[in-house]
């Protein structure tokens, strides 16, 4: 509910409880709009630590730079790196943050206290130009090595660059359209550096990758001497869930080292979303998860929302549309998730034909309310886009009360005590709670672990308070569990569906009217759901303007793969598709 | 009434048959033959890249039912597949593995591109890492519009490559040809993607920096130098 930092709600002009604690080192952010405390750069791993250890901020939830940068020498010029943590007990964020020169941009790695930030500093090395010291892989991530230039920053643009922000002045209001690639001499959206010679030109990103692998598996090379193997996963691959690639190294069948490698669905969400207006990105959230885009309309909506305050509040009758959509996108996710981690286990596509087949049913729903199957777009800052089509609620009612509970027992049923599914699954990638933790894993994953951790319990957002349900948790975090606790967390669903039906009342479905553009205050907001995959972060910027500062996605299957080598090395090279696919990813959100 | 019993579209050939053997005997044309054959055992290329690629999930699921035209059978390997459904956005770090796909698939083959993004870029066009089209690399024979397009959509795309293979000629269509048709050249990532079939335009441009129309992209280094 409360953003407020336990922090922050002593006295406001006192020294806060940081400031006391490590004087010179940390000092409060002053800028309007935004909370938490400033680190100075040399110290920030002592404080990160001790934040860690005596505080018990043990979740890194989100690492991520913003770029401040303006063509006037005497405006701000810097780059930030924010860090978001929570406590795995639960509460609300604790936000510190570091800020280094633009033109050398080096920060303490925090990769040895939590091992979750490992993707992220990569991504804000890829994306940004980040250096972060002490990382033990400091590789680019979502491009490829040889990339030229760091795409995100302010100063960087795209072959395609008309304008810094949209809407485009020749599409609007004028309207005297040309098309972008008729401007390029090549046609295409290339560019390449002054005095470049495509002849002879040597692709440098594998090798390194495969250094780095050989790395990792440095310790089994050295005690075996047999002949190992490695053997590329991806990224045309039927079981990969999508364009994702391991590189594995092979003793026999048993891994030694495993390195995932992504960015083949990368397409530049973050800036194009920081070009768009704040209402143009709600589509582009439908594509991050694709099978799940009601639930991240619901998390960009909060974000904004809690950057505008009282005035963006939806009223109750689209609070309850809002969860009953979200519950219904969690239960359709998850029997697309069990039906293709039966497929990895080698039930080759009946449980999925059977859980593709619920599936539609709710597909239908949204098509009745949103207009599309897949991508809905239908969160508005302030309520929803438009009210529930008649007779739809009846409908719903059917399918949370008779089929959906029936036919998920029958998978249940038939699933659960198979011998197979057994056998393949218990013991299998097994994750322990610390590690979880450590990890930054979230949603089934953590829960599969014996965390007892959702968002909508432990940082209620929108109405969750109202209605019972059980945080579900299972204690050994091995494939198994992460595959039973999506059974247990579609049954939660539905009795909150149960729940949010029964009391859905009559009336507005918007806070004022539906505006062609939202007026967002200058400031920064972190909204978070829990998703279907896990904790599903917006960081946003405003400056006042209509359009992001920044825009960042806290995507929970990216993070979540973070742990993946630590799953599968030692296990045989079979299970490491069975482990993939009790992660859940998706990649349009692993890759965005 | 016996005549109306052969297919039109079979006995088709301009030569009379005898009215007692019209039961037992058709006169077509090799081409038509060859086609029907083939429009109806197309195998696609078990391949998605994004969205769009559960939407065809869906197609080949029972509510829709792909087998209906022949194409149940999704190959993991493009050894086996004679389509390849181009089905999300094609990036510039997949182009190569794409086109090297395409190398691989057996002749006859056919290209499907399936939703905005593979047809022409589509809402992630001005991506830096996004390629506008993967028409731009490999020949495409059917567009599907759509973000993503419904199943009903990708069936209504899957009946006109049907259409499109019974108008095909084993006489005229490039795999029967003499000449071996070459591969395409995988593309290189670079600086930026490199299509080596356009390396005299890349030099060119490159040597020709200055040009306000491409703005510059800055050398690979932790210290960005404003523009």
């Amino acid at each position: 509910m409360s953003e407020q930092t336990p922090v922050k709600e002593a006295p406001a002009n006192p020294p806060t409880e940081l400031e006391k604690r490590f004087p010179g080192a940390v000092k409060r952010d002053e800028r309007p709009g935004f909370e938490g405390h400033i680190v100075e750069v040399a110290k920030l791993h002592e404080v990160a630590a001790a934040i860690r250890d005596e505080m018990g901020y043990d979740f890194l939830s989100s690492v991520t730079a913003v770029d401040y940068y303006s063509e006037a020498p005497e405006g701000e010029n810097f780059i930030e790196v924010v860090y978001h943590l929570y406590k795995s007990t639960g509460g609300g964020a604790l936000v510190y943050r570091v800020q280094v020169p633009r033109d050398n941009a080096v920060v303490p790695s925090l990769v040895d206290l939590y091992p979750g930030a490992d993707f992220q500093e990569r991504e804000a090395w890829d994306l940004y130009g980040v250096k972060f010291e002490g990382h033990p892989d400091l590789r680019r991530i979502l491009l490829w090595e040889g990339f030229a230039g760091h795409p995100m920053r302010k100063d960087w643009k795209e072959p395609y660059f008309e304008e810094d922000v949209k809407p485009f002045k020749n599409r609007w209001p004028e309207g005297q359209v040309y098309r972008i690639e008729d401007r390029n001499p090549v046609g295409k959206n290339v560019s390449y550096p002054q005095g470049f010679d495509p002849d002879g030109f040597q692709e440098t990103d594998d090798p390194r990758m495969y250094e780095s692998l050989e790395r990792s598996s440095q310790d089994f090379i050295e005690q075996i001497d047999t002949e190992q193997v490695v053997v590329n996963l991806g990224p045309q691959h039927p079981s990969t869930h999508g364009v994702f690639r391991m590189a594995v190294r092979m003793h026999g069948e048993t891994i030694v080292g495993l390195k995932p490698v992504m960015g083949y669905l990368h397409r530049n969400h973050e800036q194009i979303g920081e070009r768009n207006t704040w209402t143009m990105n709600m589509p582009f959230t439908d594509r991050l998860d694709y099978l799940s885009s009601m639930s991240n309309n619901f998390g960009y909506a909060l974000a904004v929302e809690k950057l505008i305050g009282e005035k963006a509040a939806p009223p109750e009758r689209a609070e309850y549309i809002r969860v009953i959509m979200a519950e219904l996108t969690r239960i359709s996710n998850h029997l697309w998730a069990i039906g293709f981690l039966l497929n990895d286990l080698g039930a080759f596509f009946t449980p999925a034909l059977y859980a593709i087949e619920e599936r539609e049913l709710i597909l239908d729903i949204f098509e009745a309310t949103a207009g599309s199957r897949m991508m809905c777009n239908y969160f508005r800052f302030g309520g929803v886009a438009r009210d529930l089509p008649e007779g739809i609620l009846p409908k719903i009612k059917d399918l949370v009360t008779d089929r959906l509970p029936r036919k998920v027992e029958e998978l249940d049923l038939y699933l659960s005590a198979n011998e197979l599914v057994r056998s393949r699954g218990e013991g299998v990638g097994v994750i322990t709670p610390e590690d979880a933790i450590a990890f930054s894993a979230a949603g089934p994953v953590l829960r599969a672990s014996g965390v007892p951790y959702d968002v909508r319990r432990a940082d209620p957002y929108s109405i969750y308070d109202r209605f019972k349900f059980d945080v579900t948790v299972r204690q050994h975090g091995d494939v198994y569990d992460r595959y039973m606790i999506r059974i247990d967390e579609i049954y939660q669903s539905l009795s909150i569906l149960r729940q949010a039906l029964k009391d859905i009342p009559e009336g507005e479905i918007m806070n004022g009217k539906n505006p062609y553009q939202v007026r967002v205050p200058a400031g920064e907001s972190y909204g978070r759901v829990e998703g279907p995959k896990g904790e599903l972060g917006f960081y946003i910027v405003s400056t006042g303007k209509a359009n992001p500062h920044r825009y960042h996605v806290r995507a929970p299957s990216f993070i979540n793969l973070t742990i993946l080598e630590k799953m599968c090395v030692g296990q045989k090279i079979a299970d490491v598709v069975v482990n993939l696919g009790s992660i859940d990813i998706v990649l349009g959100e692993v890759d965005r | 009434m016996t005549e109306k019993t052969v297919a039109p579209t079979v006995n088709s050939a301009g030569y009379d048959v005898p009215p007692e053997l019209r039961q037992s005997v058709a006169i077509t044309t090799l081409d038509k033959i060859w086609n029907m054959g083939r429009r109806y055992s197309v195998w696609p290329m078990m391949f998605g890249l994004a969205c769009c690629a559960i939407e065809m999930i869906c197609t080949a699921a029972s509510r829709y039912d792909l087998a209906r035209f022949g194409m149940e059978v999704m190959r993991p390997s493009p050894r086996q597949s004679d389509l390849m459904i181009v089905s999300g956005t094609v990036t510039k770090k997949m182009i190569p593995q794409i086109v090297r796909l395409y190398n691989q698939m057996p002749e006859p083959k056919y290209v499907m591109a399936m939703g905005a993004c593979a047809s022409g870029g589509g809402p992630f066009k001005e991506g830096y890492n996004v390629v506008s089209g993967v028409d731009q690399y490999i020949p495409v024979d059917v567009y599907v519009p759509g973000c993503p397009p419904t199943p009903q959509a990708l069936l209504h795309g899957l009946m006109k490559l049907q259409e499109k293979i019974d108008r095909e000629s084993i006489t005229k269509v490039r795999w029967y040809q003499k000449d071996e048709i070459p591969a395409i050249p995988v593309p290189i990532l670079g600086p930026d993607i490199i299509d080596p079939r356009d390396s005299a335009a890349i030099r060119e441009m490159a040597s020709r920096k200055a040009a306000p129309a491409a703005p510059a992209a800055q050398p690979e280094a932790a210290e960005a130098p404003a523009a």
